[in-house]
Order: structure tokens, then sequence, then C-alpha cells
């Protein structure tokens, strides 16, 4: 135990200070570190709960995602039907299934192209035998179409991924500072934005589907009509503005533009009543679409409909040709920035749900570093000066094991690009606690062996050898108990696991390898007699 | 004042180690070098105790219950600070219990400026605890800094209370199974047993003290089982050793000698790490108090009471060493050095 070949000891130094390197970065600022090659731009990333920030997880609709998917069915099933002349009834989606009937003679035809409709899951690859749809025969003409739990999965996954997109992109046009965007589980995102202090535009403006439509007002009936109680044409529907007081309009349900047509949009102002208002452009198919409507609806009112609710509804005074127009709508600054900024982001395939939400300020932020920090100083110090009383040189020895340590615990952070959280501060902490008992460990054999009445070197080489073993065993399981609160936690408890298991490595490698050699080196140039233990 | 402390405290490092280095004071020595407390007679009372008090905690738990965070209660919890001087709880308590949210508790947290808020979760799904939220920082506008604000919707509690239960048990097999392998499986058994042990006190003191429960306390938790774990496996290795080498000694005999030899050891330790918990719980404010409370509590207290008083004697009825020759052969004194 107390020899160590020249060689092992500089690989034990060297792998020492090579980690305890990559900590380094953390001591300067982001600009300096910035210039640095990127191997070495490596550092500690601070969690949320000590630099401030909005933490958001989001879960999308999946009953939506599931009605949405109906509906087109619902409508494939309407195309098809009519393409092969085929006459039915009864079309409709009831309880989680597509209902369809058609006639005794027509019942082989229809079937056949019915199961058309359904293809093979995962696309060429799909190698599961899952398909997309499920066609049944009630019997008496009445088949039933049912997707499978696994065709809905697959659309909830790519609905997350257009959302996560949608997402990104919104966030990135507030500016804010690296925001962290990542998919959680099947159906939820996980938004992290440092520095946020209110996330309540965030909120608002994550929580909004953003569907944009263009759309013409019905001109056949009039608001008070329906209010008195006169039947909304069947396509037609009752739509209320957007802002307050709320006020009815009857809308056509055909949509002449839709927002996905849109390729700009800014907010400005009315260069007449200086009014904010958001000037959008369209993709060449967007403006011929536009263009055809608005020269057949000259005099016509139509709509501008987000999420169900019209925005505006001004009359259409000439054709817009141009692909770009303007939407006013009594908007405050802000609404018209935010609206351009949702027209421009695009809509969110499925509406969004905040299921958790934590917010630290900065000033909370700030006081928990500074306190982790001091508990952390006060914390090693007394332990350090307590080794010392104790252990005297050994102690000494102990204090440097410790010390590196610590270095290379904050090393292997830097170089994981960990989260250091306020219960990883207190990880640390509990490191410089547990990290002693190792050389606790073996100095309390070492002396042991002596009483026995070993010689100096014997006790020392018989006290490591056999305190490593049980330092082994105690460590692993403590990693196991890290290993476990990694894998079920999130955030600041994540965090301590990490410091905790990262801990529990080093000192295992310390108390192996650098505790020895140091003790190694004391024996080879002392040849002690005795021990000052 | 910060700065002052730290100074004095490295001040005192330096000096330290050049007494050390130089050797100018003797050694401190908490323990004596050689102890026979006889411990595994106390196991007559400390297993009637253990049983009463695990009893008392579970009955706690199920009468008193715990104080369960928002983590798994879901609901929402606002830690602000009044941005003149000191808060008016009181006033914020009366224009707060308008707005028709239910119960909201409202407590000094820290320094006389800073409150908690903890809103009960709301009927009505994920969308009503945003509302709620929403509704209270109408209320309490710009008057106030809002330091914390933490929102978590029913079945975000739901799963976070599923998960860190499983967790635990997780944490618990997965040792066991590792105990397993290296030792014994009464030796697993009794760590598992003394880990239960330990776990359900702890969930007593959570109960009587009435200290959140959240996800914080489930890294407490499991942060005591390893610790706790830490002790039992040094005094068990201690054990398999002594029980390798003295193939005559009496069980309690042996249990005795492993738990007073490791004793040191034992103490030192747990001199270190209340050094740092105490520095946490000292310096590590707020936010974690709970958690190093219950640390201490756990991990200090009743992890070392357990290894020595229940994990080790617990082998003599879980039937290690049954086998040994009869102990009125003479007995070897342990003290005597080992061969090598």
């Amino acid at each position: 135990m107390l020899y160590f070949s020249r060689w092992k000891a500089l690989a034990i130094i060297l792998t020492a200070v090579i980690v305890c390197l990559f900590a380094v970065p953390n001591f300067f600022s982001q600009e300096r570190v910035k210039t640095w090659p990127v191997w070495a731009q490596r550092h500690i990333v601070l969690g949320l709960d000590l630099q401030g920030g909005s933490y958001l997880l989001l879960e999308v609709d999946s009953n939506y995602v599931k009605k949405e998917k109906l509906d087109q069915v619902r409508d494939e099933v309407r195309r098809v039907l009519r393409d092969a002349k085929i006459g039915y009834t009864g079309l409709a989606v009831r309880a989680d299934a597509v209902e369809v009937r058609v006639k005794e003679s027509d019942q082989q035809a229809a079937l056949t192209k019915l199961r058309e409709l359904s293809q093979p899951l995962g696309g060429l690859l799909g190698s599961s035998g899952q398909r997309s749809l499920e066609v049944s025969d009630a019997g008496g003409g009445l088949f039933r179409l049912t997707v499978p739990q696994a065709a809905i999965t697959e659309r909830i996954r790519q609905t997350i991924e257009q959302s996560i997109q949608i997402v990104e992109r919104r966030i990135n046009e507030l500016g804010t500072v690296e925001p962290l965007i990542q998919r959680q589980g099947t159906d939820r995102i996980l938004v992290q934005v440092p520095g946020l202090q209110d996330p309540t535009d965030l909120k608002r403006i994550l929580g909004q589907t953003a569907k944009m439509e263009f759309r013409m007002v019905d001109p056949s009936v009039s608001p008070d009509q329906v209010q008195s109680g006169r039947g909304v044409p069947a396509d037609s529907e009752v739509l209320m503005s957007e802002q307050s007081p709320k006020v009815p309009y009857v809308i056509k349900r055909q949509v002449l533009v839709s927002g996905g047509d849109l390729t700009d949009a800014q907010p400005g102002f009315d260069q007449r009543t200086n009014e904010p208002i958001v000037n959008f452009k369209f993709n060449s198919s967007g403006s011929r679409k536009f263009a055809q409507a608005t020269s057949e609806n000259v005099g016509q009112p139509f709509a501008i409909v987000l999420d169900n609710k019209v925005i505006s509804a001004p009359v259409i005074r000439e054709p817009i040709t141009g692909g770009q127009g303007q939407i006013s709508g009594n908007f405050t600054v802000q609404a018209a920035n935010e609206l351009a900024l949702l027209m421009r982001a695009g809509a969110l395939p499925a509406p969004l749900t905040v299921i958790e939400e934590r917010t630290v300020g900065p000033g909370l932020g700030q006081d928990s570093i500074e306190k982790g920090k001091l508990a952390a100083y006060v914390g090693s110090i007394m332990v350090i000066a307590f080794m010392l009383l104790t252990y005297r040189l050994f102690g000494v020895f102990a204090n440097i094991a410790v010390a590196i340590n610590v270095a290379m615990i904050f090393g292997i952070l830097s170089l994981l690009n960990a989260t250091l959280t306020l219960p990883g501060i207190a990880g640390v902490v509990l490191t410089v606690g547990i990290a002693v008992d190792s050389n606790v460990l073996i100095y309390e054999r070492i002396r042991e062996e002596l009483r026995g009445g070993r010689n100096a070197i014997s006790a020392i080489d018989a006290g490591f050898r056999r305190a490593l073993a049980t330092i082994l065993d105690s460590n692993i399981t403590t990693f196991i108990a890290a290993a476990v609160l990694f894998y079920i936690g999130t955030g600041p408890v994540r965090g301590f696991a990490v410091t905790l298991g990262i801990g529990i490595i080093t000192t295992v490698f310390t108390a192996f390898t650098l505790t020895s050699l140091i003790v190694a080196g004391w024996v080879r140039w002392k040849r002690p007699k005795t021990v000052p233990i | 004042m910060t700065q002052s402390i730290l100074i004095a405290l490295g001040v005192l490092i330096v000096v330290l180690t050049v007494v050390a280095v130089f050797d100018l004071l003797p050694p401190l020595r908490i323990v004596p070098d050689v102890t026979h407390f006889d411990f595994t007679r106390f196991r007559r009372i400390s297993f009637p105790i253990s049983a009463a008090l695990s009893i008392l905690a579970i009955v706690l738990f199920f009468t008193h219950g715990l104080n369960f965070g928002i983590d798994f209660k879901g609901g929402t919890l606002l830690e602000v600070q009044s941005k003149s001087g000191s808060a008016d709880i009181g006033a914020m308590r009366a224009s707060l219990s308008n707005l028709g949210l239910g119960d909201i508790q409202l407590q000094q947290f820290g320094g006389p400026a800073d409150v908690l808020i903890r809103v009960a979760e709301q009927p009505g799904g994920d969308a009503a605890q945003q509302a709620a939220v929403q509704k209270v920082r109408g209320a309490l506008g710009d008057s106030v800094e809002y330091r914390r604000v933490e929102v978590v919707g029913p079945r975000v509690s739901g799963e976070l209370l599923a998960y860190g239960m499983l967790g635990m048990m997780l944490a618990i097999f997965s040792i066991l199974i590792y105990l397993w392998f290296r030792f014994e499986w009464q030796f697993a058994l009794g760590a598992m047993i003394a880990n239960v042990h330990d776990i359900v006190l702890t969930i007593g003191f959570m109960s009587i003290s009435q200290v959140d429960f959240d996800l914080t306390s489930i890294a407490a938790l499991l942060t005591i089982l390893g610790y706790s774990l830490n002790d039992t496996v040094v005094i068990y290795d201690r054990i398999r050793e002594m029980l390798r080498r003295y193939k005559k000694m009496p069980m309690p005999q042996l249990l005795n000698e492993s738990i007073n030899s490791t004793l040191s050891r034992s103490i030192i330790t747990h001199v270190t790490v209340t050094l740092a918990l105490l520095a946490l719980l000292l310096f590590g404010g707020q936010a974690i108090h709970s958690f190093t409370a219950v640390m201490v509590f756990g991990a200090l207290l009743v992890g070392t009471y357990t290894s020595i008083f229940i994990a080790a004697p617990i082998l003599i009825y879980l039937g290690v060493g049954e086998h040994r020759e009869a102990p009125d052969t003479p007995v070897k004194k342990p003290d005597t050095p080992a061969k090598k």
C-alpha cells in the first residue's frame, strides 16, 4: 500500500491536477471565458434557485389532440365516400370513435375504401404491426372507426415536437438569455428561463394556441337577431370579440387565409390615428387567396380571428393584392407587440397548460448564494480545524486531501456542465464531512494497529489496507442513495444528488490514491519510528 | 461581518496547521483509546424502546399527519418581501382573504419583511391554480418583491409524491441487494430493519415538528438513509472481520468488541458531520433550514443510535454466529495483536 511506482504516482497527481483545472473557468467572468478555447469553456451552471429565473412545466392537452385526430378521420371518411359516390348517413364522432352508416348494397365497397384510410404506424420502418386506424363492422351497415392508443401516442409525440419549435420561437422572440426548452416524458415541455422575474407575460404568450384565421362576416344575420332567438346559418357561427366589452359577431366557418400563410408580422403605428397596429405579410399562396377573397367581397366586412375570438372586423374598401395588410384593433403597444410575436412564431398544434411553475427572484437567489457560500466556508473550516486538533500532522494530510477533493468536485461539475443548486451546496458541505470520514477510518485503524503492537510502517500499511475495504463498502451504499435521488429528483433535489454522488466518487478516489500517496511520501522521507497520530 | 468571521477562521487554520506540523500540542482525544462498553446488553432496553418509538411515530403519522408542502399537496406558495421595511401581515391577510381562494396561510419567514404565503390547491385543475396566483399577485401588487413563487398543479403533485415514495423503496431495496452480495443475508436484513427504523422515526419527528414535507425532505430522508447505512456498514465490516478472526468468541461479546473498536471513528466522524450540518443550519438560510434540521435529527441522533443499538445487536436475533463453538471455551483477548 505504501509503495507507489514513479509512474503510478505521476498518474495520480496528474489526474487530480487535470480534474481540478477544469474548475478554473468558474473563477472568471463569462465574457472572459468565451474567448478561451472551446474545451476550456465548460463551467458550472447555477440552478434557477441560485441565479433566479422561471421554471415552467407545460402539458399538451391530449384530449384536444385526440378530438382533432377523430375530426380529421371524420373529414377523411366524408371525402373518401363522396369520391367513391357511396351514399352514407349519420357520419359523426361518437365516444372515441367515428361512426358512419351505409346502404346494404354498398357495404363491401365502403369497407374497402375505409380500410384504405388505415396505414401502418411509423411509416416505412413501422414493424409494430400497429395501424393508424381500426375499422370494425358493427353490422347493419354501421361502421365504427377507432384510433388505436399507439396512433394517438404517436400523434401526441408529433404535437410535442412541433410545439417545442413554436415555444422556442416565441421565447426567443422575447429576447431572454439562454432559455432551456426540452421535452419531458411523452406529453410535457419543460421551460427554464434564467433571470425572468415575472413569468406572467411568458405564461400568457405560451398559453395561447394563436390559431389565426381570416374569415368573412356573415351579413345575412345580424348579431342582434341571433340574440333575439334567430338561428345561425349552418355554415356560420357566433364568435365574441377579443376586447371587452365583448361583442358577438356572426362569422362564416370557411377560412379564407390562415396564419400558416403569414411570413412576417411587425408592430407599428397607424400614420393617421397614431394608434398601435400590426403589419403583416403573406407568402405567395396566401397573397393570392387574400387578393381573390378581397376582390370578390369589396364593401363587405371580414374578420381577423385569433383562437376563436374576433380581433377586428374591418370592411374591405378595395381589393388587397400586395399580400400585405394591417390589423388595427384598439391595441395597446404591448398587445400589438404580443400579437405580432404570436403571428410570427406561428400557431401551436394544440393548447398547452402550465402544470407546474417555480420562480425565484434575483434577490433570493443572491441571498442563497451568499448564505450557501458562508455555510460552506464555516463548515469546511470547522471540520479542518477539528481534524488538525485531532490528528495533527495527519490532520494536515487529511485537509490537503479534502481540499483537493472539493476542487475535484467542482472540476467534475464543470466538466459535466452540471447545475449547482442550493441543496447542491449543502451536498458539497456534507461531502466534506463524509470525505474526512475516509481519513478518520484509516487513521483510527492505524492507531488500532499501533496499539496492537505493530511497528510504525507496518501499522500504517495495515491501517490503509483494512480501512479501504470498509471505505468502499460504506461509500457504495451512500452512492446508491444518491443515484436513486438523481433518478427521481428534479431541479434543486437533483442538484443535491449530483454533488453528493460526485463527492462520493472523488472521496473514494482521494482516499485510495492521494491520501496514501501523501502518507507514503512522508514515510519515505522521514522513515518514522513512531506515528504522531 | 461575514468577512471578519472568515478571516478569523482562516487565521485559526493557519495557527492550527503550524501547531500540528511542529507538534506543539498533544492530540485531542475525544474517546479513550480502549473502551469496553457493554452495548449489546442494552438490546433488552433498546429494542422495546425502539419498538415503542416506532409505533408512536406511526401513530403520529396517522393522527397528526405530515405537513405536506405544495410539492405533494398542490397549490401555490409565494415568498414575498415587503418593500417598505417590515411587512404588515394583518393587512396582507385582510386583502388576500377577500379573493375567495379558500384557505390562505401567511407566516413570517426569516426577517420581519419576509412573508410566506400558502394558498391551498384550488378546485378546477391546473388552470385554476394559475388563476389563483394571478389574483394574489394582483392583490399584493407592487408593494412587495416576489422572491419565490411556486405553483404545483394537482397532477404534478400526485406524481411527485408517487415518485418520492417509489424512490425511497427503490433505494432501500438496491442497498439491500448490494449488502446481500457483500455480506450475508442476515446483515442485509439487519441493515434494512435499521433503515426502516430510521425512516419511521424521522417521519415521526417530521410529524411532531410539522416541518414542511416536500421534495427536499425526500432528499433529506435518502441522505439519512445513506449516512446511517454508512455507519452500519462500518460496524458490520468490523463484525465480519471479527467473526473470521475470533472463531470462538461468543456473539454478544464479539459485537461489543466490534462496536467498541469502531467507536472512536464513529464519534469523530459524527463530530465532523455535526460541524458541517451546524454550519448549514446556522448560516445556510431559510431555504435549506428544514432540510438540515431533519438531517441533524435523522442522521446524527437516530442514525448513530440505530447503528450501535439496533443494527449490530439485531444480528444475534437474525442468527449470525449461531453455529459458533460453545462459549465456555477460553476466549482469546481481542486486544492481542493480530497475527500478520
